[in-house]
């Protein structure tokens, strides 16, 4: 009985050590490490897959986090790409400069934040400002814009959301109340206004209108308008978006250290190129604006 | 004296020199296998005062950068706010101990009721069933807990109360209960019986029903055992990462309401740590509440400790 | 008559705590398996998953957690063997032992995030590990410690102080005693809460959230320096994170029904070795 014991432990610490001793190193060129933005994870995996049927040497990981967390992995060398709906803070740049990362930043598509409610609730239309106080926490009911008798019920992201700035920096443009629930992704942000009479949410376009402009069952989008004196726009329309009449679009990035070379270019150049914009349509987001191709083109993309 | 004599004399002396050098290497082997079982036995020690040590360097510069105070007198947890950065864990605090005291309201009752149910009443096959059960809660990671308190506990809740959704304190409370009361009730189970039937036997003897003496004289003598087992459940909720991660809504807003939106002490360290560069103040911060969490826990499980040393010394 | 009303109302109580506490596990065992056999086959456990986690199965997951066990494990274990057989056998009552069992009362206690913070710092950062099956194992090896530790003292516990006695009498060393009539006959014991310490690592999430666990690997970790895929956090990313959260709702159900299941095997296999033993011994 003794003797069994040590030849199960035996044979496990042989397979083991096979596996750990002669295991091909792995060759750090033929792996991507792509980290961030949960706005843009499920946009960029079905990017890599499709870039990857088309190169098969070639491998890429594509995990979420939130650009924040695509950020610290740049500066941390934990990633060879960090997906972020954001642009990088001061700090994040000093952070980078001292660790000797040369933030190096791609646009390959542009997003509109859109806001969802309840489909039962009968407020079709808010204007930034409204916003911006809804999610501060100063508009605390739903009968101060003109809808039900109901305290108003936030869900939005963690800190480490590129949506979650971006959205603070542009429509609120102060903090977010505190009873504010924050959500792990998108997605959860989506089930929760689902299931809520009360709820509003900010998510990523892509998550609630697909590649027709058709809007995904159980929410509502609300249409904005710049001000109490211009038209609310809908961001489902792509026309709305490219022209910047639905004031809430941003450009999504990707950020590198220095510029890329071998696959990792190519990648890229995938990206921005014809057959990744289609991608980009299909999956709900919209194509690079032209004055961010510019951009592109000017770093030599 | 002749030939013979001397040399098996000097024989003699050989072996015994032989045999006295043999047991002094076999006692220096000795010495030194029990010094390595020692070394092993004081890892123990080695890890705890390591992950004290680390929590406590990594905390210092924070505290040093933003004092004390503006950690404990906080109520505001912002590190990335739009204006100015805050770093106040008060409410968060509050939280981690309101699903904690929610999570015992529940599960205190019902474990010490389910523990005595199975020391007093229970035929050996209930046992056999209760006890296994029990076990296998116990063993139910704390990711499918949260995982059913998103899908189970949140409609169940939002309906019942009539709000609009059930991520909150409540049911951070339920899912934190469910998970303590294995721990309560095998504690509990084993205070309960250990007893002595002299004092049950006596009582009911006196005249007094099941309920009585289960109440009246049980209880009490087992109550420090029981008590001990609550800290442990204590600090168990307390210290709970995943199921209040996904279940409590994760709002960082200071609040006693259980039906609103609740942030946990240990959720903050779980949703900042990934996305925070190293070394920055916002990363040092998320070691500070670690180390509140170590020492809230520390605590619960000394005084659990004292209880019964106490609880044996009354024994005796 | 009020005195026996009371009695029977207060037992009827306790026997209400009791279903009561085998509701909770039977509303959770079986939303679980109903909600998520209906996804689990072959492929589900073969198949690595596709079209963005919608698809496919959660092979990897198994694999990564099957491998970060075995880094525990062999982490755990021997330091915990050699710390009980410290403790049962050589210590003296005195304050240096106190303190070692305080320490491991204590590290029992300690939350699993406060693992996954020392983690990070010590094994990714300081020890240049990275982010890896082995960062995440050594975390997991020092969560489970205190328990193996706990548990393979009990079994020692349960060798008869004559069968060491014997030996000593006989003249054996003490190590030699401990050697051969004592560890083999605390072996099972020591084997089972060993594989019960398996089992509540294998469902842990916090300490390997920054560890090494990671959500879409396009292929198998090739080393113990790579990254894994994982069960509890895959479903915790299924269930939060993901974005077509209510169509993958069902892959998450089977994930937590597989890892649920996985548990599970593991404590039966510790029972039957203790009871096969059990009846080795006897016999």
């Amino acid at each position: 009985m003794f003797g069994k014991t040590w030849l199960l432990i035996g044979l496990f610490a042989a397979v083991f050590s096979g596996f750990v001793l002669f295991a091909p190193a792995v060759d750090a060129g033929d792996m991507i490490q792509v980290k961030g933005s949960d706005s843009e994870v499920n946009l960029v995996q079905r990017l890599a897959e499709v870039f990857m049927q088309k190169n098969q040497d070639v491998n890429i990981s594509v995990t979420g986090g939130g650009s924040g967390t695509g950020i610290a992995a740049l500066i941390n060398k934990q990633t060879d790409i960090a997906n972020s709906s954001r642009e990088l803070n001061a700090k994040e740049e000093e952070a980078a400069k001292k660790a000797g990362v040369t933030p190096f930043r791609v646009i390959f598509a542009t997003d509109a934040v859109s806001v969802i409610l309840h489909p039962e609730n009968p407020v079709a239309k808010l204007t930034i400002d409204q916003l911006g106080k809804i999610f501060k926490g100063e508009i605390t009911n739903w009968k101060e814009v003109g809808g039900p008798d109901l305290k108003i019920s936030l869900y939005g992201r963690q800190s480490n959301s590129g949506t979650y700035v971006f959205f603070r920096e542009f429509v609120l443009k102060g903090d977010y109340s505190q009873r504010m629930k924050s959500m792990n992704g998108n997605a959860q942000i989506v089930e929760g206004v689902q299931r809520d009479k009360a709820g509003i949410g900010y998510v990523a376009v892509g998550y609630v209108v697909g590649q027709n402009g058709e809007v995904k069952p159980g929410v509502k989008i609300l249409n904005v308008a710049k001000d109490d004196k211009s038209e609310a726009f809908s961001p489902a329309k792509m026309e709305n978006v490219m022209s910047g009449k639905y004031p809430i679009s941003r450009p999504l990035n990707q950020y590198l250290n220095g510029k890329p070379t071998g696959k990792l270019l190519e990648f890229m150049k995938f990206q921005i190129g014809p057959v990744g914009q289609e991608i980009v349509k299909k999956q709900g987001f919209f194509p690079v604006q032209a004055n961010w191709m510019e951009f592109n083109r000017k770093q030599g993309l | 004296m002749n030939l013979e004599s001397a040399v098996s004399r000097t024989v003699n002396m050989r072996e015994q020199e032989i045999a006295r050098r043999k047991a002094h290497r076999r006692r220096f082997k000795e010495k030194l296998i029990e010094r390595f079982f020692f070394l092993n036995g004081l890892t123990a020690i080695l890890v705890l005062g390591g992950i004290f040590a680390l929590l406590f360097i990594k905390s210092y510069p924070a505290f040093k950068e933003l004092g004390v105070f503006q950690f404990f007198l906080g109520a505001v947890w912002n590190p990335t706010s739009y204006s100015v950065p805050k770093y106040g864990i008060l409410s968060l605090i509050v939280s981690s101990l309101m699903v904690t005291l929610g999570a015992l309201a529940i599960a205190v009752p019902l474990g010490i009721g389910c523990a005595a149910f199975i020391s007093e009443m229970a035929s050996k096959r209930f046992k056999e069933i209760l006890k296994p059960a029990i076990e296998l809660l116990a063993a139910i990671p704390s990711v499918v807990v949260g995982f059913l308190g998103i899908v189970l506990v949140n409609p169940i809740i939002s309906k019942l109360f009539g709000i609009s959704h059930g991520l909150n304190a409540l049911n951070g409370s339920i899912l934190l209960a469910i998970m303590s009361l294995p721990t309560i009730v095998s504690l509990s189970e084993d205070a309960l019986r250990a007893v002595p039937l002299t004092y049950k036997e006596a009582s009911l003897a006196l005249g007094a029903n099941r309920w009585q003496t289960l109440v009246r004289v049980s209880i009490p003598s087992a109550l420090s055992g029981i008590t001990a087992s609550i800290m442990l459940g204590m600090g168990r909720a307390i210290g709970e990462t995943m199921t209040v991660l996904m279940a409590t809504g994760n709002a960082p807003g200071l609040t006693f309401n259980f039906l609103e939106a609740i942030q946990t002490m240990t959720a903050t360290i779980a949703i900042e740590l990934g996305e925070v560069p190293y070394n920055t103040t916002h990363y040092y911060s998320l070691f500070v509440i670690g180390f509140v969490l170590f020492v809230m826990t520390f605590v619960v499980n000394l005084i659990s400790d004292l209880i019964l040393q106490k609880y044996q010394e009354v024994e005796r | 008559m009020s005195k026996k009303l009371t009695e029977r109302l207060g037992l009827g109580l306790l026997a209400f705590s009791a279903v009561l506490v085998l509701l909770f596990l039977g509303v959770i065992l079986f939303d679980i398996f109903s909600k998520g056999i209906a996804v689990i086959s072959w492929e589900f456990l073969s198949q690595p998953p596709h079209q963005g986690m919608t698809e496919g199965g959660i092979f990897p997951a198994i694999l990564g957690t099957f491998l970060v066990s075995i880094i525990t494990v062999i982490f755990a274990v021997p330091l915990g063997m050699f710390a009980a057989i410290y403790l049962h056998e050589y210590a003296r009552p005195g304050n240096t032992t106190r303190m070692i069992r305080l320490a491991i009362r204590n590290l029992s206690g300690v939350p699993s995030i406060v693992y996954g913070l020392f983690g990070v710092v010590l094994f990714v950062q300081m020890m240049h590990l990275g982010t890896s099956i082995l960062s995440a194992g050594l975390t997991l090896g020092l969560l489970t410690l205190p328990w193996t530790i706990t548990a393979c003292e009990e079994a020692l516990k349960t060798v008869p102080k004559a069968y060491r006695e014997g030996a000593l009498a006989l003249g054996a060393t003490k190590w030699y005693a401990i050697r051969t009539n004592v560890l083999p006959y605390a072996i099972p014991g020591m084997l089972t809460g060993v594989i019960l310490g398996l089992a509540r690592a294998a469902g842990e999430t916090a300490p390997i959230l920054f560890t090494g666990a990671a959500f879409f690997l396009p292929h198998l970790p090739k080393s113990i320096f790579d990254q894994f895929m994982a069960l509890p956090y895959h479903l915790y990313i299924l269930s939060t994170q993901h974005h077509a959260i209510d169509k993958v709702r069902p892959i998450a159900y089977g994930t937590a029904l597989v890892l649920l299941g996985l548990i599970l095997l593991l404590s039966f296999t510790a029972i039957w070795v203790r009871y096969h033993y059990r009846q080795r011994l006897k016999g």
